[in-house]
């Protein structure tokens, strides 16, 4: 055991997450500014401004951090059921009184300030998940928890699609690499759902039936390579015809389960419509801006693209357009590299944890941020769909900085406090 | 518990193995892919073009002949556009309901999202008039730009107009002209176009999404300044310039003033001509079309486009020619008979008087026929060569008298005029024993000849220098350094040499400045006018008048050529003009009878509806020198019978040929 952890109550905090942490904060404030910079009120503190808004958020999200790092850790594991439960209330108060902006109910207003529920969803979630995974500890993982696990999870996702705020409900399934650390689903379900992902790609790329053609030649290959053991032939023909299915399925459930703007934004990526002026407008300058900041980007406050609104909402989902305009490959590798420093860490420190709660919590903390961080700068440079999601503690807003800072901040206070609680 | 913990490191691979493909995104959209550089400038940027101010031509005496006035561009944003007040704005720049559509559909059909010129080149007052109400077009904002302005609707043919760039000129310039750009059409504005059009600037704009101003691109890093055209400085004499149009109004013709001593062209008066300014603003179209239609062709370039035989005012030209040749010496006498009998006396080539003997000096000043038909049949038959080789020689004397190919002025679309071949006579001959009597009528520069207006003021030049010219030119002083361009500063020997040109001079003068003499009633008092009066065969109706002179004799200042169709004898009515200019130029005053300026002024010579003022007298009289200019025109009608032309001649070998 280190120093840091045996010192003083500082000294157990893991100050490199703070470091990492306010970096991020800080790098979304600056290019917030930069982002909706407003000439008429320059200054970033400016209250008129978002940039100046959120200077508060950062401060607010500071005062939140430091009194989480005081709370009594034992509080947030007895209060989870409770935490989720009041949040989950909130997402369906929301569906009843909430603010509709942009096509999603998301938003609560209290006087000035609007709350985003399903920006505590995760939070509330993550908590209740740990709660409940961290009580089957002592079990072998079996199905009846993993299916609990799955209603944890369920629930949220459930009320976040009737608002209806599809990328937020999505972020809810990144929990699957909790299942995955603490060994409810096993590495052939990852592989599987890679397979399911390229398949769906395919499918959609490819006619079905070619498709299909290709797989079963290649199935017949392994069979043929395979066919000492006759298990192996088995379980490729299952294979086979599970594949076969599934890509059937695709292309109804592609025709008539989502919706068409959701369709339009896979086949952007996928390259299948060409709309730079309609569609495909977003995405489009969202390349132009980050793909014109070259080596070296623009310097601050000197982008266009953002400043003057070519790029859409480019102080919340579409922020990371305005760092790789302003500061360029450069720049953009630091922040990504800065985001898997903390990803990586916070793997690190959930491994550490002695408790099945906090290292549970832990996964669910790296997952969510994961998702947020490839989903959203994935979007911006085309490689996923357009799907409306903040980027953690960068993107401009009150709701998400502070969910995302409590998510985290509870984790470090569990991390500080792992000296003092007991193994469950 | 820590059973799956092997699992930490699939999950922190697959964190790192997503990083990793973002960043090799980022690197493929950041450093490999540029269009997306070039996509940004594209959203961002505008490029508003600077339109540089056209350079002024000024005249001789810094006068200005061509200036820019304001006018007002309105462009429209068709997007930005909405709920506007339709009739108003149709109302303050006065076009209608349909105009309006018809101006917004083409502005959305090149852009909606762009502005585009909504109407061309407002005036100052329809400008005033609308910006009061501006502010309530959305979308709609003024450009202003420049156009031409003539101050006195003086040398139209010379100036020459602009209009905006077709595809050709644009696919021409190597990108140089973009549309909306002018560029010059004829004269000078043509001529030196690349001088005068300036640079265009250009302005980076930055706009937002909406296409809303947003500031300078790169503090004006890469804007450039509009620089202004040069100027030019012209040689014509604006005073002139206006006095000539004046006396040129209502006949068509032509003047040329050359000042000989540099080339520099004085006066250069096109007629009918018309007034520069319509070739301006938003009726150009309009009036371009009416000047094209107009049957007496003002766009004509009569100076140096219409080519004429050059009738008497030939006969100095031969008689130099001859001299120089050695066919004959200012000794040389021949006898007039009243006329030239050729072909063995079937040709009879008639003279206005009956003089006997007559010599060099006084064959200029009686302008004599027959003493001309001797000098070509010497020319052509005395020589100890062929005829055909004989009159190549002297088709080559022309030539470097300036006939039959082009001086070189600075004006785009001369025309060499015409001097024939010998192998053209050979060919209609049918071959090439052909004699001087065959083409007599080039003697008096009738006929085959074709002389342009400047070709025969040039004449005159090379007379006043006692043998060279300068090439004639009509800019004296391009930019701020008054620059002169090199081909004019050159001496161009006539191949005569000086001796010769006295006789010829001597002749001249005393025609203007002796009673008898073909232009003794425009003498100038005090001033030793040399001229000689030509009056021009004209098939095709009432002959045309010429008359040339240069003044004074000694040291002269101007040469001067004025030609004027349809007006009859040379004397009465080129000759009164160009002795006015003679003396407007040489001392700013114009002391010809009143009744004579009079009847200039008012005469109205054009062909179409004929308003020529009727021979009180018809009598026929062989010499009308001797008669006073009012009645002078009367010799009109003798002219049928003056000269033999060659239709005669060929028909008369081809009966000899049949038979």
């Amino acid at each position: 055991m280190n120093k840091s952890q045996q010192g003083s109550f500082f000294g157990r905090i893991d100050w490199v997450t703070i470091v990492l942490w306010l970096l991020l904060c800080l790098i979304g404030w600056f290019n917030i500014h930069a982002a909706v910079f407003d000439p008429e009120h320059p200054n970033i503190f400016s209250l008129e401004t978002n940039y100046g808004k959120q200077s508060i958020y950062i401060f607010t999200a500071l005062l939140i951090g430091v009194s989480i790092l005081i709370i009594d850790s034992r509080f947030f594991i007895s209060a989870s059921p409770i935490i989720y439960i009041v949040v989950m209330l909130l997402l369906v108060t929301v569906l009843i009184v909430g603010r509709n902006v942009g096509g999603n109910q998301a938003w609560i207003p209290l006087g000035s300030f609007r709350l985003q529920p399903s920006e505590f969803g995760k939070l509330a979630t993550c908590l209740l998940l740990a709660y409940y995974l961290s009580s089957q500890a002592g079990k072998m993982p079996n199905n009846k928890s993993l299916f609990i696990g799955c209603l944890i999870i369920l629930l949220p996702v459930a009320l976040v699609m009737l608002q209806p705020d599809t990328g937020s409900a999505l972020a809810f399934f990144a929990l699957i690499f909790v299942f995955y650390r603490e060994g409810y689903i096993g590495n052939s379900v990852l592989i599987i759902g890679a397979l399911a992902i390229l398949l769906f790609v395919l499918a959609l790329l490819i006619n079905q039936w070619i498709l299909i053609g290709i797989i079963a030649a290649v199935c017949i290959f392994f069979g043929f390579m395979l066919r000492k053991r006759r298990k192996n032939i088995i379980n490729i023909a299952i294979l086979f015809f599970a594949s076969s299915m599934y890509i059937l399925c695709v292309d109804f459930a592609y025709e008539n389960i989502l919706q068409t703007h959701q369709r339009n934004r896979i086949d952007i990526i996928l390259g299948k419509i060409d709309d730079p002026r309609g569609q495909g407008y977003n995405l489009n300058q969202s390349k132009i801006a980050i793909g014109s900041g070259q080596l070296f980007g623009k310097g601050y406050l000197q982008g266009t693209q953002t400043k003057y609104n070519f790029v859409p909402e480019q102080s919340t989902d579409f922020i990371f357009c305005t760092i790789g305009e302003e500061w360029g490959f450069v720049g953009s590798v630091v922040l990504i590299s800065i985001y898997l420093f903390l990803l990586v860490r916070i793997v690190n420190i959930a491994e550490r944890q002695r408790t099945a709660f906090a290292r549970i919590y832990a996964y669910g903390v790296a997952s969510i941020l994961f998702f947020h961080f490839f989903i959203n700068i994935g979007m911006t440079i085309g490689i996923v769909p357009v799907i409306g999601i903040p980027l953690p503690f960068i993107s401009y807003g009150g709701s998400s900085l502070w969910s995302f800072t409590i998510l985290l901040f509870i984790l470090l206070r569990f991390d500080s406090a792992r000296k003092g609680l007991s193994p469950m | 518990m820590n059973s799956f913990f092997a699992r930490k490191y699939v999950i922190q691979g697959i964190f790192i193995a997503i990083a990793l493909i973002i960043v090799a995104r980022l690197f493929y959209l950041q450093i490999i892919d540029d269009k997306y550089i070039l996509s940004a400038n594209n959203n961002v940027l505008r490029k508003v073009v600077v339109y540089p101010a056209r350079g002024v031509i000024l005249d001789r005496n810094n006068e200005v002949l061509v200036q820019n006035e304001p006018v007002y561009d309105l462009l429209v944003t068709p997007r930005e556009a909405k709920e506007i007040d339709t009739a108003l704005l149709c109302r303050l720049i006065d076009i209608d309901v349909k105009g309006f559509n018809d101006r917004m559909d083409k502005a959305k059909k090149h852009s909606p999202y762009r502005a585009s010129i909504f109407e061309k080149q407002l005036s100052s007052e329809t400008y005033a008039s609308l910006q009061e109400h501006l502010y309530k077009f959305s979308g709609f904002y003024v450009q202003n730009r420049t156009v031409r302005n003539y101050p006195d609707s003086i040398a139209a043919q010379f100036l020459g107009y602009i209009t905006e760039v077709n595809d050709k000129d644009i696919e021409r310039s190597n990108g140089f002209y973009s549309p909306g750009d002018y560029i010059g059409k004829s004269g000078v504005e043509r001529a030196y176009e690349e001088l005068l059009r300036g640079k265009r600037g250009v302005k980076n704009l930055m706009v937002d999404a909406l296409n809303r101003p947003k500031g300078v691109f790169m503090e004006g890093k890469y804007d450039t300044l509009a620089v202004t055209g040069d100027g030019l400085v012209s040689s014509l004499d604006k005073t002139l310039q206006i006095l000539g149009e004046k006396l040129m109004k209502n006949k068509l013709g032509s003047i040329v003033a050359i000042e000989p001593s540099t080339g520099e062209i004085l006066t250069f008066v096109s007629s009918e001509t018309y007034d520069p300014n319509m070739m301006v603003g938003r009726q150009l179209g309009n009036n371009y079309m009416k000047l094209l239609e107009d049957e007496n062709r003002p766009m004509f370039i009569r100076p140096i486009q219409a080519s004429y035989p050059p009738g008497s005012v030939f006969k100095v030209v031969a008689a130099l020619t001859a001299q120089q040749a050695g066919v004959i010496d200012d000794k040389t006498t021949f006898y007039c008979p009243g006329g030239y009998s050729y072909g063995g006396g079937r040709g009879f080539m008639k003279c206005t008087h009956v003089d006997g003997s007559t010599d060099l000096v006084k064959s200029i000043q009686r302008s004599c026929n027959t003493y001309y038909g001797y000098v070509y049949a010497r020319m052509i038959e005395s020589r100890g060569m062929p005829t055909t080789k004989a009159y190549d020689l002297w088709r080559e004397a022309l030539g470097q008298f300036g006939l039959g190919h082009t001086l070189g002025i600075d004006l785009p679309g001369e025309k060499p005029g015409l001097v024939p071949t010998s192998d053209y006579y050979t060919k209609s001959y049918g071959n090439a024993t052909w004699r001087s009597s065959f083409n007599i009528s080039l003697s008096i520069g009738q006929g085959e000849l074709g002389i342009t207006p400047l070709q025969m003021a040039n004449i005159m030049a090379i007379v006043a220098n006692r043998g060279f010219y300068y090439r004639p030119h009509l800019i004296k002083g391009i930019g701020e350094e008054k620059i002169v361009k090199k081909e004019f500063t050159e001496k161009i020997y006539a191949g005569v040499d000086a001796k010769y040109y006295e006789p010829v001079i001597e002749g001249m003068s005393r025609a203007v400045n002796i009673p008898g003499g073909t232009g003794y009633s425009v003498r100038i008092n005090g001033i030793e006018m040399c001229g000689k009066t030509g009056t021009v065969q004209n098939p095709h109706g009432e002959n045309h008048a010429v008359f040339f002179a240069f003044a004074p004799r000694e040291n002269p200042k101007i040469a001067i050529a004025v030609f004027v169709e349809n007006a009859g004898y040379g004397g009465t009515w080129a000759g009164p003009i160009a002795s006015m200019l003679v003396e407007q130029y040489l001392t700013d005053t114009i002391t010809l009878a009143k009744h004579l300026q009079d009847r200039i002024y008012n005469a109205s010579l054009l062909p179409a509806p004929k308003k020529v003022e009727q021979p009180k007298n018809s009598t026929i009289k062989a010499d009308s020198t001797k008669k006073n200019t009012q009645q002078a025109n009367t010799t009109r009608a003798t002219n049928n019978e003056l000269v033999v032309h060659h239709s005669q001649v060929r028909r008369r070998n081809e009966q000899v040929a049949a038979r």
